[in-house]
């Protein structure tokens, strides 16, 4: 186990580093400058602004330059916040980005998971079509429509929570609940759709048979079984939600990293945009690592280390 | 072992239910006292009757270092909390704020202003002459990177531009500090709206030793933020918003009536509006779906900006070479339609190269904008006449341009209408390229486009801000355009007239019909305006042409 992950986290170094280059060398061919005030300056006085931020250097000499400081640690000085450090920023505005995201994640997974056992054990009843007509509403309604009506009808007609902002927990529930919607369908679907074909198989029909009860084996038997698909999308549904906090930010005026990975590209902001890149990369192999270990934790067949 | 597995699996779901908790406690100290900060919001809303006023803004300060801003949040509350020589009042007309009052000499080049000494820096320090030497040579110096420092001081205090360019020491820059309150300023030719320049924040000034202690942390806290102005910063979140207060040593401070101001960042119009729906902020901007709605609202306003929009041609390009053509283009754009249906948001057809409201005759007071009246109109028809003249001129059919447009929702609704007019000219093609701003400004320096939607709002409050950079070879003309007789009206305007200030603004007067009327350099579209709502309890908020957008000095709720 300990050298599956050592050999997976020199992978994750590896890939980090060609993800930097990438980033670095396309990064150069965006367009303009990031000069805020490029259409009010000469370009003799642009150059010297440049010249300042080591701009004016071959390409490859800045990249050498990034990298020896990202091997340091050190990310750089954002160009927008002036003498604000990358590092400083990303701190700052991940915070919430990320508590919204598992709140999210975890609300999202739970309930979706209840919803298509539900589904699964009423099969074909007035419970199934219901959470089914829900899971389907959830996974086609975009989390900023939904986002929407919440901030409206809860938020300013009802005024059960803040209308947007941030500060307090209750201020973090409706971007939760927006953003967990997508999850929430996702897993119902899936949580239908495994224990349906789980409960139809051979080894539950014996479990069935030996006499284990009803719900001993839904439990026992096929919910575990019918994890295994769910945990693969998992993955996948945590980057998506990476993505879709930049929407649900927005609205709720949450101060999260999302808007800032966007607004960095627009306006050249260089040691940002790699500084977000750099983190969201990360970010994503080791949700990936975290997924393929849970696969060894769910289900004994995918075991990862081979002596164990 | 299958248990231990299933425990396993528990103790990863609790732990990244504690790296959830433990993120949102890391930001904002939330999560473990959440519901005191309950309790502080309610006081917050509560104390809305008192002289609180809740701001919101699109985007976060990017800088609060007077050298380093460029852009109108920072200048807002830049301006909010520090005070320069003069500062705009409510008429939008400079006052007196640092300086009491200035002597010019005779050749318009010596300014000196003399300040008042009652003025303190929110740690004790005296504003005194040596805070402005030390920002405008800051401003200017090329190991700041200043990008408006050059920009605006530059060819107006004398050494500016050779400062910047390395080639002079920035103890040449042409302002001196005569004594403790006596402030010397040499231009570098007479500059007739130097006054209203002193205002700007890239003129505030700075205290040295406060600057030079805090170094590279200057400016990026609430804490390491020094104010001479009617508020001071008491709060900054970066992403989520700033508190200011009332500055009790301010020089003025009895004509202060706000005690505090909160500003969120908040980006969505919708969001907006709903947290003005549900009393919290005190005004909310309207994108142009919301108007309809709120148009009869008491509290829905217009404020009309000092900001121009218009079609740049490249006359580079053979077909827009041709004057005619040039005309058809600007006669053909029904503009009244284009305001009332694609922006409506309070904007106005643009008929000129000067906004309206913006500077009125030294003599008659009268409006730029009215003296010399619209220099563009519509009129199809006689758009196709001019279109089919300029085809038998060129010796063609049918003609294809390019379009250069924005890529945002509005600007391509425009694009999308205005290909539209422009394609009724009988055989003309226009392809709409939409692209991000940071690609047009590099097109537009590299004159790669035909037609391209731009636009110019004023650093100064003078005609020279929008007419001077179409003189040949101007560092933003970029359209090919040179005349000289449009060229030597500027030239006059700025050198023998610079203190004949009714002979200076005929120049002007005469200048813009020449590059509209005459020589159709730019088709002009609109003058921007910006609905909001606004709470009917908060009175006498100045709005400004430039710098600071909004002046909250005077501001107070009934």
């Amino acid at each position: 186990m300990a050298r599956y992950i050592t050999q997976r986290l020199v992978y994750l170094v590896i890939t980090m580093f060609l993800i930097a280059t990438f980033t670095f060398f396309l990064m150069k061919f965006l367009p303009g400058t990031p000069l805020s005030a490029a259409d009010r300056l000469s370009e003799e006085q642009q150059a010297i602004v440049l010249a300042k931020y080591g701009l004016d250097d071959p390409v490859p000499v800045q990249y050498f330059n990034y990298m020896v400081n990202l091997v340091q640690g050190d990310l750089g000085i954002s160009f927008q916040f002036d003498n604000r450090e990358v590092t400083t920023i990303i701190l700052d505005r991940i915070g919430p980005s990320l508590q919204i995201g598992f709140q999210a994640m975890i609300v999202g997974t739970i309930l979706g998971m209840l919803l298509g056992l539900v589904s699964a054990i009423y099969h074909n009843g007035f419970l199934d079509y219901g959470s089914t007509f829900t899971a389907v509403l959830g996974q086609s309604i975009p989390s900023f429509v939904f986002a929407g009506i919440l901030q409206y009808f809860v938020g300013v007609k009802l005024g059960w929570f803040p209308v947007a902002l941030w500060g307090t927990w209750e201020h973090t529930v409706m971007p939760t609940i927006s953003l967990a919607i997508f999850p929430l369908a996702i897993a119902a679907r899936f949580m239908r759709t495994e224990m349906l074909e789980v409960m139809g198989s051979d080894y539950i029909t014996t479990a069935r048979a030996k006499g284990v009860n009803k719900f001993g084996v839904v439990f026992k038997h096929g919910v575990r079984n019918a994890l295994i698909p769910l945990v693969t999308v998992l993955g996948p549904l945590a980057i998506g939600l990476m993505t879709g906090t930049l929407v649900i930010e927005n609205i709720f005026a949450v101060p999260g990293i999302g808007e800032q990975f966007v607004k960095s590209i627009n306006t050249n902001d260089f040691p940002i945009i790699m500084g977000t890149t750099l983190f969201f990369a990360f970010f994503f192999i080791l949700i990936v690592l975290v997924i393929d270990l849970l696969y060894g934790v769910i289900d004994p067949r995918i075991r990862l280390a081979e002596g164990e | 072992m299958k248990k231990a597995n299933w425990l396993l699996l528990v103790l990863v779901l609790a732990l990244s239910m504690f790296l959830a908790a433990c993120s949102g406690g890391d930001d904002s100290d939330t999560g473990s006292d959440g519901g005191d900060d309950g309790g502080d919001g309610g006081e917050e809303s509560s104390g809305d009757s008192e002289q609180v006023l809740n701001l919101m803004e699109s985007a976060e300060i990017p800088t609060m270092d007077a050298s380093m801003a460029t852009d109108a949040v920072a200048f807002q509350w830049l301006g909010s909390t520090t005070d320069g020589l003069y500062r705009l009042g409510l008429d939008a007309q400079p006052e007196p704020a640092i300086a009491e009052d200035h002597e010019v000499s005779e050749d318009g080049l010596n300014w000196t202003f003399n300040l008042r000494e009652d003025a303190t820096w929110s740690n004790g320090d005296p504003v005194t002459a040596n805070d402005f030497v030390y920002a405008w040579q800051r401003a200017v110096d090329p190991d700041t990177g200043s990008e408006y420092g050059p920009y605006m001081l530059g060819g107006v205090i004398d050494n500016a531009t050779e400062i910047a360019d390395g080639e002079t020491p920035v103890e040449e820059l042409g302002v001196e500090a005569t004594d403790d309150y006596t402030l010397e300023v040499t231009l570098e030719k007479p500059t007739p709206y130097f006054e209203s320049m002193t205002a700007f924040g890239t003129f505030l000034p700075l205290n040295q030793a406060f600057v030079e202690e805090a170094g590279e942390d200057y400016a990026l806290e609430a804490d390491t933020l020094l104010s001479n102005g009617p508020f001071m910063f008491t709060e900054w979140n970066q992403g989520e918003g700033w508190t200011l207060e009332k500055n009790e040593d301010y020089w003025d401070a009895d004509n202060v009536q706000l005690e505090q101001i909160n500003v969120s960042v908040v980006k969505e119009t919708s969001s907006g509006v709903n947290l003005y729906n549900s009393g919290e902020v005190d005004r909310t901007g309207l994108t142009a779906e919301f108007v309809d709605e709120y148009r009869s609202s008491e509290e829905f306003r217009v404020e009309e900006e000092p900001t121009l929009f218009y079609l740049k041609m490249n006359q580079e390009n053979e077909i827009l070479s041709n004057v005619n053509a040039r005309k058809a283009i600007q006669m053909v754009i029904d503009r009244q339609s284009m305001v009332d249906t694609i922006l409506n948001n309070g904007s106005v057809p643009g008929v000129g190269d000067i906004p309206h409201n913006f500077t009125s005759h030294p003599e008659t007071e009268e409006d730029f904008r009215e003296i010399n009246g619209d220099l563009v109109e519509t009129n199809k028809e006689e758009a196709q006449e001019l279109w089919s003249t300029a085809k038998e001129e060129l010796g063609i059919e049918e003609a294809e341009i390019g379009y250069l447009g924005g890529d945002t929702e509005t600007s391509k609704n425009l694009d999308a209408y205005l290909k539209a007019q422009l394609e009724e000219l009988e055989g003309l093609t226009v392809n709409v390229q939409a692209v991000p701003f940071q690609e047009r400004l590099d097109r537009d320096t590299a004159m790669d486009y035909d037609l391209q939607n731009s636009g110019w709002g004023p650093d100064y409050i003078d005609p020279n801000t929008f007419l001077n950079m179409w003189v040949t070879d101007g560092a933003n003309n970029k359209t090919g355009y040179s005349s000289e007789e449009y060229d030597s009206l500027i030239e006059e305007a700025n050198d023998e007239l610079a203190l004949e200030p009714v002979e200076r603004y005929e120049n002007f007067l005469e200048a813009e019909k020449i590059l509209i009327q005459d020589d159709a350099v730019i088709a002009p579209l609109y003058q921007r305006a910006t609905a909001y709502l606004w709470s009917s309890s908060v009175k006498d908020v100045g709005v400004n042409p430039m710098g600071a957008d909004f002046n909250y000095k005077y501001a107070y709720k009934e």
